[in-house]
């Protein structure tokens, strides 16, 4: 058989995402952004919402999401994107907005627009990428970094009387009465990331039914944060973050 | 009781009144009347009548504009920022404090390249100060605030009339010029009651028409063109220069443009008077009580105190004895008076802080104290 024979449309097991742009991305191989980015430019893309979808990009690593899916977007200052996609919303109720932070962004700089925008149940979806550590500051302590994990800002290990504890914000996010569904994921095997589709899926439909706010978190790596290799980190992931972020739902109504 | 008020407040619109209200509600009303998209604020003394007034008007139910009660003024500016970044007419309104923390959110509004129109009801600082009046956010609001190159076209009010038509006015500069708009008012205009007029009420612009109107706007892409992305970040440090001289362009454009000040009794005067704000009709009165006396003052007030009149006010100056800067801060836009006329005549200040406003008296005794008994 020849090579032409099996360049076949029939044949094709796997497209690029038709939402995402072509060009190379800034992240670090083995980051867990591009993939969420994947997953992100396929549910828009198959629900129909590219033209009515308006993203929120957020100061962290994934600032520059606008130059890779293919919707409308706004680039929030540290940790207002909740804010900037309140009014986004409530300004254009037909179109859906999604927020997309990383933890410093979500659980230190914009805890109370993250709980605010929560509570008052906007119709919006955040997408909140938990990776532990400061990513494009390079790797200083998060408010979810683990207990004894090395940063930049903690070289021998985050310890409570110091920095106090990893904060669950998803878990504070889930007992509010604004937010409608509450997920914690990941996307670090085939399964996962199936998974985690599915997830965002219903966080968007959820947005286009009114339902109040999804929040839908990403368990993620940071290998060159962590200073590991993209394999061992998600080895780390699993035996250290799991354990304090243990994946599922943890509301859905 | 509030679909009443609601009723009672169009009658009067439709009959074009002159009503009695506080420089604050009558933003709220000129806001609605403009048909401003949405206003998102968080409350503070001495304005949040502002944000009272829009609930109990409801606009939501008549012209479909969002009022919003935000966590925080960081919040509330960052809404607008979002608002304004999708082409809607959003504003918010705070109080020297307020402001400070909106300072982020404004700078990259600015840097963004989008219009707003944001109200500083000034009180007395530094830190939690005082509730009562002041101007001392003038080097705040003139001069940058936030971080980095830019400008706030800065409107001062003087009366409950001109917070209402500067609404209209900071609403219309910003979107032609695409920068926000401050309305920086003192505290007396914010409290006081005055005789006003409202404009007619406008429609609110459709989703079409704010299509049409701002193709840069993050409406949601809509068929019709690729993805528009809101941003003030540029690491390619010669396409950030480029930005940063086309807004410099801009701000050139609107010095020339629209620069605005009033002018009383200037020709023939020997001193003259400069003062923004409530304070420009306390120098009035003062003005008549130095006539009185012999005295011929004359007053210029900046309505625009960026763009500030400085050819306006170097070309009064021209044969005077001396100027008096009167304001209710220590000295800040006697900065940019000495600017305009570069050291060839007298220039003093005469200001009261902590809330304290000055009688005409006062002013006087302070003309006659600083500039002419005093002369080297
Ligand atoms: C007001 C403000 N403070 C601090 C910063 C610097 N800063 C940029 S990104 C960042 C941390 C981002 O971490 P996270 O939100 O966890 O996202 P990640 O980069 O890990 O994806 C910080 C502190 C900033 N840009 N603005």
């Amino acid at each position: 058989m020849e090579i032409e024979d099996i360049i076949k449309e029939e044949n094709k097991v796997y497209s690029k995402p038709r939402l995402l742009d072509d060009v190379h991305m800034h992240y670090c191989p083995g980051c867990s952004h591009g993939v969420v980015h994947k997953l992100l430019a396929e549910v828009i893309d198959e629900m129909g919402l590219a033209e009515r979808t308006v993203g929120v990009s957020p100061v962290g690593c994934a600032v520059f999401a606008y130059n890779y899916i293919d919707v409308d977007w706004v680039e929030a200052a540290h940790g207002r994107a909740p804010a900037v996609a309140t009014a986004l919303s409530r300004l254009w109720p037909s179109n859906v907005v999604f927020t997309y932070q990383g933890d410093g962004d979500m659980a230190a700089i914009g805890t109370a627009e993250s709980i605010h925008a929560a509570n008052r149940g906007e119709n919006i979806v955040m997408i909140f990428v938990n990776n532990a550590i400061y990513g494009m500051t390079g790797g200083q302590m998060a408010p979810t970094t683990l207990i004894g994990q090395k940063t930049a800002t903690t070289p021998y290990g985050r310890r409570v009387d110091l920095n106090g504890h990893p904060l669950e914000i998803t878990d504070i996010l889930a007992r509010l009465d604004g937010t409608c569904y509450v997920t914690r994921q990941s996307v670090h095997t085939p399964a996962s990331v199936r998974k985690t589709k599915g997830c965002i899926k219903k966080a968007f439909e959820n947005a286009l039914a009114k339902k109040g706010t999804s929040v839908v978190e990403i368990v993620s790596t940071c290998n060159s944060g962590w200073k590991m290799s993209p394999v061992e980190s998600n080895e780390w992931m699993e035996r250290n973050m799991f354990e304090k972020y243990p994946l599922g739902d943890l509301k859905n109504i | 009781m509030l679909p009443i008020i609601k009723n009672i407040y169009f009658i009067h619109i439709m009959k074009e009144e002159v009503r009695l209200m506080k420089g604050n509600e009558a933003v709220a009303h000129a806001a609605i009347l403009y048909g401003c998209d949405g206003y998102f604020g968080y409350p503070i003394t001495p304005q949040s009548e502002v944000l009272e007034t829009l609930e109990a008007l409801m606009p939501w139910e008549t012209t479909g504009m969002v009022v919003l009660q935000a966590e925080s003024e960081v919040a509330a500016i960052n809404m607008v920022y979002g608002g304004a970044a999708s082409g809607k007419a959003v504003m918010t309104s705070s109080s020297s404090p307020g402001i400070s923390l909106k300072q982020e959110g404004i700078s990259y509004i600015a840097g963004s390249e989008l219009p707003a129109l944001i109200l500083n009801v000034m009180r007395g600082g530094p830190g939690l100060g005082t509730i009562q009046p002041s101007q001392a956010d003038y080097f705040q609001a003139t001069k940058g605030g936030g971080h980095g190159d830019y400008r706030l076209i800065v409107l001062s009010p003087s009366s409950v009339q001109e917070m209402v038509d500067f609404v209209g006015l900071g609403f219309d500069l910003s979107f032609k010029y695409r920068t926000p708009a401050m309305i920086l008012a003192d505290g007396i205009v914010g409290q006081m009651m005055e005789k006003v007029v409202l404009p007619p009420q406008r429609p609110r612009r459709t989703d079409e028409e704010i299509r049409r109107q701002c193709p840069w706007a993050t409406t949601g892409r809509n068929g019709e063109r690729k993805r528009n992305v809101v941003t003030s970040l540029e690491l390619e440090s010669s396409r950030m220069e480029i930005i940063n001289h086309r807004l410099q362009a801009r701000y050139r454009e609107i010095e020339r443009n629209e620069t605005r000040w009033e002018e009383i009794g200037v020709e023939d005067a020997d001193y003259l008077i400069v003062a923004f704000g409530s304070i420009a009709r306390i120098c009035a009165k003062a003005m008549e009580m130095a006539e009185e006396k012999g005295i011929k003052a004359g007053i210029i007030r900046p309505i625009t105190l960026w763009p500030f009149p400085k050819e306006a006010v170097e070309k009064a100056a021209r044969g005077k004895k001396g100027i008096l800067c009167v304001e209710l801060n220590a000295g800040q836009m006697i900065e940019d008076v000495r600017l305009a006329v570069h050291d060839s005549l007298p220039v003093e200040h005469y200001g009261r802080l902590g809330g304290i406003i000055p009688s005409p008296q006062e002013i006087v005794d302070a003309l006659e104290e600083k500039l002419i008994n005093n002369i080297p």
